[in-house]
């Protein structure tokens, strides 16, 4: 009955790229749409760091989660918040 | 209506994919074959205590080739795209106007706490940054990571003190010069070793120290120069927009 510790953890980081990646897409405010798809890429770096493949999380968590979050910002500004 | 249907069959058909991924998923047990010669022969005859990294620089050293060009073209195409047209006659009155459109404040100062973090913190990342693609043949992380690592550095910078100014020349110059030189490593491959990009150029030397496993440290170093610089570039870019040629 006893569920392994890492299983229990990937299940939680699976569920909560679902859920961020849920909010990117359904939120209306534009910041916090990106914003959550930056948190669905740093839940993904773990995810990779469990499923022991770290060169893949370092890229993910420096590209995915502040490059592009940051890349994102600013074209959300130069567009003035349009859609 | 028929659009909504269409829709709806797409997303069936994906549907059905994924259900026989999911259902015909068996883990494997053992390597591969490709993955067992990869294993057994590649810690000695390239010198690399991380296989990832003679795969991903040796044995499939085009493919990365291709990553990097990727992205160049990628850099290539914000830069394009994110030039001001303007036209010459008045140029001086517009160039004037930006100026002073700039320094009143088109840009808030950063708070105490960013500005100070980024002072304590800028050194370290891009400290890390050289660490990791310095030493990408012994640990995780390579040249793309250890670019990525230094580009955050600038992002730290650039949100910190929005003001700074990154030289577009100094960009230009040091990613065309690496990109160039890890061509050079590659083609030397074919001349003194057994192909494009074989890392045997270079003395392999003891096995696990940092200047080991022959020529795969320099091609690190110079992939990681030109990614970081690559995305730094294309950071700047999109801050403003008034790009002059360099």
């Amino acid at each position: 009955m006893s569920i392994p510790v890492i299983t229990l953890l990937t299940i939680i980081l699976c569920a909560g790229i679902l859920i961020s990646g849920l909010l990117a897409v359904t939120l209306d405010n534009m910041l916090s749409a990106v914003i959550s798809a930056g948190l669905a890429s740093l839940f993904a770096s773990v995810v990779y760091v469990v499923l022991a493949a770290p060169d893949v999380a370092m890229t993910e968590a420096s590209i995915g989660s502040g490059l592009t979050t940051m890349i994102f910002l600013y074209a959300i500004r130069k567009t003035q918040g349009g859609d | 209506m028929i659009k909504r249907i269409f829709i709806f069959l797409i997303l069936a058909l994906m549907a059905m994919i994924f259900f026989n991924l999911a259902t015909n998923y068996s883990e494997n047990t053992e390597l591969s074959r490709l993955g067992h010669y990869y294993v057994e022969t590649g810690p000695e005859e390239l010198g690399a205590p991380n296989l990832v990294t003679a795969v991903v620089v040796t044995y499939r050293g085009l493919d990365t080739l291709g990553e990097v060009t990727v992205l160049f073209i990628s850099a290539a195409g914000v830069g394009l795209l994110l030039r001001r047209t303007r036209r010459k006659d008045d140029d001086e009155d517009l160039e004037q106007g930006d100026r002073a459109e700039e320094t009143a404040g088109t840009h808030k100062p950063a708070s105490e706490i960013v500005e100070t973090a980024t002072e304590l913190l800028l050194p370290m990342v891009i400290l890390f940054g050289i660490y990791v693609f310095l030493n990408g043949h012994l640990s995780p992380g390579g040249g793309f990571q250890g670019g990525a690592i230094i580009a955050s550095g600038t992002m730290f910078l650039l949100l910190a003190l929005p003001e700074s100014h990154i030289s577009r020349l100094m960009i230009a110059i040091i990613e065309s010069l690496s990109g160039f030189s890890y061509v050079i490593v590659g083609v030397l491959g074919v001349i003194m070793a057994g192909g494009f990009l074989d890392n045997r150029i270079m003395d392999l030397g003891t096995y696990g120290s940092l200047f080991s496993a022959g020529a795969i440290p320099l091609i690190y170093v110079f992939v990681g120069l030109k990614v970081g610089f690559e995305l730094s570039a294309v950071l700047d870019r999109f801050r403003k927009e008034d790009t002059g040629p360099l």
